[in-house]
C-alpha cells in the first residue's frame, strides 16, 4: 500500500493526515471533511425525525431518535439539577458526533485509503477522533462554555472568589489560584486526550493487524473490532457525561 | 500531530451543530415525548375510570334487579290476595242470591198452598152446599142462607 515501503512506512502513511498549508494555518482536510459529513448525517437524521415527530405511534427513525434523546435527557437529569436549554442538546450533539467519528474506525483501514488513492488523494486519515485538532475542538468549546457559565451564574466576582479562596481560604490565595487553574485546565486536556488516545491506539492496532499475514488477520481483527465497538460507544458516552458533569459543576454556586 | 487551524474549523462546525440541534432537533422531539407521556397517562386514567364506572353500573344493575324482584313478589302477593277476595266475594254473592231464590220459591210455594187451600175450600163449600141441597131436597134460598154458607166455608 505504501509508496515508502516497509511496515513503518505503512503505519506512518496511515496516520498522516491529508493537509494543506504550512505551520499553524495548515488544515487537515480529511478531518474537516469526514467530521462535516458525519455531522451533516447526524443533523439530517435528527431533523428528519423532528419533522416527522408525532405523539402517536412513532416510526423507526423517530424511535431511534427518541431513544437517544431519552438516554441523553436521563443523563442530564441525573447530574444536572438546574434549568438549561443548552446542556441536553449539547450532550446529544457530542454523543452522536463522537460516536459517528469513532464508528469510522471499524471501516477496514485500507478501504477508504484505497478509494482515496484511486481518486488521487495520497494521504487519508478517516477517523476524526484520531486527530488531536478534532478532540481539542470539542473539549475547548466545552471549556469555553464552562468558563462562560461559571461567570454567568456566579458573576465575575464570585468566579474570581472561587478561583482564589477555595479550597484553603483567602490566606493561601496564590496556591489556591494555581490549584484551581490546574483543575480547570485539566478538564479540556483530559477530555481531548482520553478520546484521542483511545481511538488512536485502536486505529494503530488495526493498522498493525493489517500488516500481519492475511490468514491471521481475521482471527485478530474480528475480536479487536468487537472489543472496539465497546470503546467506540464508551468513549462517546464518557465525553458526553463528563461534559454534562463539568457544566453542572459550573452551574453550582458554592 | 500538530495543533493547527483545523481546530478552529472543527470548533465552528461543532458550534453550528450544537446550535442546530438546540434550535431545530431537541425541542420538537422532546415535546413529542412529553405529549405522548401525557397521552398515555391520560389514557390509563381514563381506562381506570371506565373500569370503576363498569363496577358502579354493575352494582346499580344488581340493586335494580333486587328492587324489581321485590316489587314483582309484592305484585304477585297482592294479586293473590285480590283473587282470594274476589272468590270470597263471589261466594258471598252466590250465597245471598241462593238464599233470595230459596226465599222467593218458599214464598211462591206458600202462596200456591194458600191458593190451593182457597180453591179447595171453595170446592168443599160448594160440594157441601150441593150435598146439603140434595139432603134438604129443597131449594135453598141463597140470599137467605148466604151468611150461613159463608160462615161454614170460612171455618173449613
Amino acid at each position: 500500500m505504501s509508496s515508502e515501503g516497509g511496515a513503518t512506512g505503512y503505519i506512518v502513511h496511515h496516520l498522516t493526515p491529508l493537509s494543506v498549508g504550512e505551520g499553524f494555518w495548515a488544515l487537515h482536510l480529511d478531518t474537516l471533511f469526514f467530521s462535516a459529513v458525519l455531522g451533516t448525517a447526524f443533523i439530517l437524521f435528527f431533523k428528519n425525525a423532528a419533522e416527522k415527530a408525532t405523539t402517536g405511534v412513532p416510526g423507526l427513525t423517530q424511535n431511534i431518535a427518541e431513544m437517544l434523546i431519552e438516554f441523553v435527557d436521563q443523563q442530564v437529569k441525573d447530574t444536572f439539577h438546574g434549568k438549561s436549554k443548552l446542556i441536553a442538546p449539547l450532550g446529544l450533539t457530542i454523543f452522536c458526533w463522537v460516536l459517528l467519528w469513532n464508528a469510522m474506525d471499524v471501516i477496514p483501514v485500507d478501504l477508504l485509503g484505497l478509494i482515496g488513492s484511486v481518486m488521487g488523494i495520497e494521504y487519508l486519515r478517516v477517523v476524526p477522533s484520531t486527530d488531536l485538532n478534532a478532540t481539542f475542538a470539542l473539549s475547548i468549546s466545552v471549556f469555553i462554555l464552562i468558563i462562560f457559565y461559571s461567570i454567568k451564574i456566579k458573576g465575575v466576582f464570585g468566579f474570581a472568589k472561587e478561583l482564589t479562596c477555595t479550597p484553603f481560604g483567602p490566606w493561601m490565595m496564590p496556591f489556591n489560584l494555581l490549584l484551581k487553574i490546574v483543575e480547570e485546565v485539566a478538564k479540556p486536556i483530559s477530555l481531548a486526550l482520553r478520546l484521542f488516545g483511545n481511538l488512536y491506539a485502536g486505529e494503530l492496532i488495526f493498522i498493525l493487524i493489517a500488516l500481519l499475514p492475511a490468514f491471521i488477520q481475521p482471527l485478530l481483527s474480528f475480536p479487536w473490532a468487537i472489543f472496539h465497538l465497546l470503546i467506540i460507544v464508551l468513549q462517546a458516552f464518557i465525553f458526553m457525561v463528563l461534559t454534562i458533569v463539568y457544566l453542572s459543576m459550573a452551574h453550582e454556586d458554592h | 500531530m500538530s495543533i493547527n487551524a483545523t481546530l478552529i474549523g472543527q470548533m465552528i462546525t461543532f458550534t453550528l451543530l450544537v446550535w442546530f440541534t438546540m434550535k431545530y432537533v431537541w425541542p420538537p422531539l422532546i415535546e413529542a415525548l412529553e405529549e405522548r407521556k401525557q397521552k398515555i397517562s391520560e389514557g390509563l386514567a381514563a381506562a381506570e375510570k371506565g373500569q370503576e364506572d363498569v363496577k358502579l353500573a354493575e352494582k346499580r344493575a344488581i340493586k335494580y334487579l333486587k328492587e324489581a324482584k321485590a316489587e314483582s313478589a309484592n305484585i304477585i302477593a297482592l294479586a293473590q290476595k285480590r283473587a282470594n277476595d274476589v272468590v270470597a266475594e263471589s261466594k258471598q254473592t252466590a250465597k245471598v242470591e241462593g238464599e233470595k231464590l230459596i226465599e222467593a220459591a218458599k214464598a211462591q210455594i206458600s202462596q200456591e198452598i194458600q191458593q190451593a187451600k182457597e180453591s179447595l175450600r171453595k170446592e168443599v163449600s160448594s160440594l157441601a152446599l150441593k150435598a146439603a141441597e140434595q139432603i134438604l131436597q129443597e131449594e135453598v134460598d141463597k140470599a137467605k142462607h148466604k151468611e150461613l154458607i159463608n160462615k161454614v166455608s170460612e171455618q173449613l
